[in-house]
């Protein structure tokens, strides 16, 4: 909806934002052609998570905060147990290890397929969403719910369900999966994979309009491979820390336009997520998604957020490799968990959501009950860079028409995937009006 | 009606997570000829495009706790032929009905220090406290199966075929060892209604009550089985209170262990008064 105001101003304003996971809006003002106020609104009504996670057991993030977000539920439960373990000083074996970065990988195929095909490919391809894009690309969208199923189904079998996983526990899980079991999804699998090139191909020839943004960016980076389920915060200005420092880097703050708290780094505007770590991590991709990631036109940095809809495909691919390597090398007959006796102290985690890096901080006393849990997701870290690249957006196309110039700005919110059911779920109130 | 005769489908959303609504989207086999058997006016998750109300069906996820949104829900009813509500937060409250437990002070305290600023109720409550609602989904998520199964009821003309009976069934027609029997597991499958499968059984994990209570459900009974587990006081007060804190089975029951009458034989009669 756009109108004009009183004094000759300009108001676009989407009051739903269409195809991001839960409730925003956009509000942009321009006046003499100048781009003057540019907001992303999140109503998302606060659920205060944070809040009555006090009090709570130390086994019951993992299921508890699962439920901040319906989309990557993994990602929570996996830093939540990272946080807690590291709170109790317990180290899980290699093999629980790689059976969370195998449950992960289903959560980045499944996430990523979602966005690239149902809620982002439309925007390239002119559609309102995937089932009227369906109507003229049947193709496309059934590659792209192929991919998601298959994400789904390695969630399922893994962790018993693709939306709030029942199988994981603090120090690992209750049941492991038998290498008979795991071996059901590999044919899936390897159609997945050719899949996955398939979808690069694709989006590879979609149309992308110049834009650069000049933020540094943070992503975690593993002992070996493409950080999924773990890794130690690094970033391209060069700062690198552990995750159990992130609460002296990454600063909340609250904004009176939004139900989010909004981060930054250092006091400074950062980006998390594909892009990151892409740009990161290319030296630790595999052959393989290197070539397809230089076959559809990127370098090893990505500086277009419109491009990501590319770096998603490139990760998806990733995340079926490494799924399929995972099942090849599982054994039969190891412990499913390892015990976390409570003890009083304070533990950090951290994971790469299919969004970007979350971090995970608890305080426990020595029963182990919760006195303190903060959460940062992100989209709240990337809530003022979503701004930011709104604001540049909106001027470089200040001359297309209205409708277009609307649809572009959305488009440069659903470049970040944004989850805002998910960013929406603070305690601490502090007010900044000024 | 939707276009060309079809009926239509709204999705709306309040407090939650989106995992239920996620659910449809997650139908990856039958997206597609369920947007050919309606027209789907109202999905923003989806897709850009709105048809005008009113609809034939409506979906909605989410729990009130807002007072912008208790009046949106009394406007998606008023345009709502049939009103399905889906999910944990619709149906109870959702675990971020752990608010309208008195003792959260910490978090009381901070709402009310900035009552201007978040727009909040001091109650998380289900739809059905609101409006009325023709049929309900449970979980945390809602099944997928579930879900299929009511939009076909729906659109045949019949009644959706939706069991109340408990986990155990469900248990028992997977043929899973029963884990609170063989393992002594701490289980709420007895008390909660199935839809999920009896998921936690086949992991080797007692059920924690996604589905929320089932409605002939023995709670202090159930309360008995969990301590004499080894489960403490808090440790079953804290199983109750959680994805189905607000329903009204683990609700009551819950407040009778803290007031500290579990010593007692307590009917179900007592426990519901």
């Amino acid at each position: 909806m756009t109108h004009t105001m009183k004094d000759g101003g300009q108001v676009l304003q989407v009051g739903m934002l269409a195809r991001v996971e839960g409730e925003g809006g956009m509000h942009i003002e321009i006046r003499d052609g100048v781009v003057e106020t540019v907001r992303l609104e999140i109503f998302e009504p606060p659920r205060f998570y944070e809040a009555f996670l006090r009090g709570r057991a130390h086994t019951e993030p993992p299921d508890i905060t699962a439920r901040i977000c319906g989309i990557c539920p993994v990602a929570y439960q996996t830093a939540a147990c990272w946080a807690i373990e590291a709170a109790c000083g317990v180290e899980v074996p290699p093999h629980v290890l790689a059976l969370r970065r195998l449950l992960y990988c289903g959560e980045w195929i499944e996430s990523h397929a979602l966005h690239m095909f149902l809620l982002h490919a439309p925007d390239f391809l002119g559609y309102d969403g995937a089932v009227e894009m369906a109507a003229d690309h049947p193709g496309a969208v059934e590659l792209g719910l192929r991919l998601k199923k298959v994400g789904n189904e390695l969630m399922s079998l893994v962790g018993g369900r693709a939306i709030h996983p029942v199988n994981v526990r603090v120090g690992g899980f209750y049941r492991l999966p038998t290498r008979s079991e795991l071996g059901r999804i590999v044919p899936d699998l390897e159609r997945a994979r050719d899949d996955a090139l398939a979808a690069i191909r694709l989006v590879a020839e979609f149309d992308f309009p110049e834009f650069t943004q000049p933020y540094p960016y943070l992503a975690l980076r593993a002992e070996r491979g493409y950080a999924i389920e773990s890794g130690t915060p690094v970033t391209t200005s060069g700062l690198t820390f552990p995750v159990s420092d992130f609460t002296r880097h990454i600063t909340e703050h609250h904004v009176a336009h939004s139900n989010a708290l909004q981060a930054t780094l250092d006091g400074e505007i950062y980006v998390v997520g594909p892009l990151a770590r892409y740009t990161l991590g290319f030296d630790r991709l595999s052959p393989t998604c290197q070539e397809a990631a230089r076959a559809a036109g990127l370098e090893e940095s990505c500086r277009n957020p419109f491009r990501s809809i590319i770096v998603r495909g490139v990760e998806l691919l990733y995340a079926v490799e490494e799924a399929l390597r995972i099942i090849d090398e599982w054994v039969d007959g190891r412990v499913a968990f390892v015990d976390v006796p409570p003890r009083a102290g304070e533990g950090c985690g951290a994971s790469e959501a299919p969004r970007g890096t979350i971090f995970h901080r608890y305080v426990l006393d020595g029963s182990g009950l919760i006195t303190d849990a903060q959460i940062v997701p992100p989209t709240s870290q990337n809530q003022a860079s979503i701004e930011a690249d709104l604001r540049a957006a909106a001027q470089a196309w200040i001359d297309l028409d209205d409708h277009e110039l609307t649809h572009r700005c959305e488009q440069a919110i659903r470049n970040y995937d944004p989850c805002i059911s998910c960013a929406t779920h603070f305690l601490d109130l502090q007010v900044d009006r000024s | 009606m939707g276009t060309a005769g079809k009926p239509s489908l709204a999705v709306w959303k309040f407090a939650s997570c989106d995992g239920c609504q996620l659910t449809l989207l997650n139908c990856e086999d039958e997206l597609l000829s369920i947007a050919g058997a309606v027209t789907i006016a109202y999905f923003p998750e989806a897709t850009r495009a709105v048809v005008e109300g009113p609809y034939d069906v409506s979906l909605v996820e989410g729990s009130v706790t807002t007072p912008h949104d208790a009046e949106r829900i009394q406007q998606i009813r008023a345009m709502s032929g049939t009103l399905v509500t889906i999910g944990a937060c619709a149906t109870a409250g959702g675990i971020q009905a752990l608010r309208n437990l008195g003792d959260v002070r910490e978090f009381r305290s901070v709402v009310y220090a900035h009552p201007e600023y978040v727009e909040t109720l001091d109650r998380s409550t289900p739809i059905a406290a609101h409006v009325s609602v023709d049929h309900e989904l449970r979980g945390c998520p809602i099944d997928k199966r579930q879900l299929l199964e009511l939009l076909a009821a729906l659109l045949a003309g019949r009644k959706p075929r939706i069991p109340t009976y408990s986990v155990c069934i469900e248990c028992k027609e997977r043929g899973n060892v029963c884990v609170a029997v063989a393992d002594g597991t701490p289980c709420l499958g007895p008390v909660t209604q199935a839809g999920c499968g009896a998921l936690c059984p086949s992991f080797a994990r007692g059920c924690y009550g996604c589905f929320g209570p089932q409605d002939s459900a023995n709670l202090p009974s159930m309360t008995r089985r969990l301590r004499a587990q080894g489960m403490s006081e808090p440790q079953v007060i804290r199983l109750y209170r959680t994805f189905n804190t607000g329903a009204e089975a683990f609700r009551a029951e819950s407040q009778r262990v803290v007031s500290g009458s579990t010593a007692g034989t307590a009917t179900a009669e007592e426990v519901s008064t």
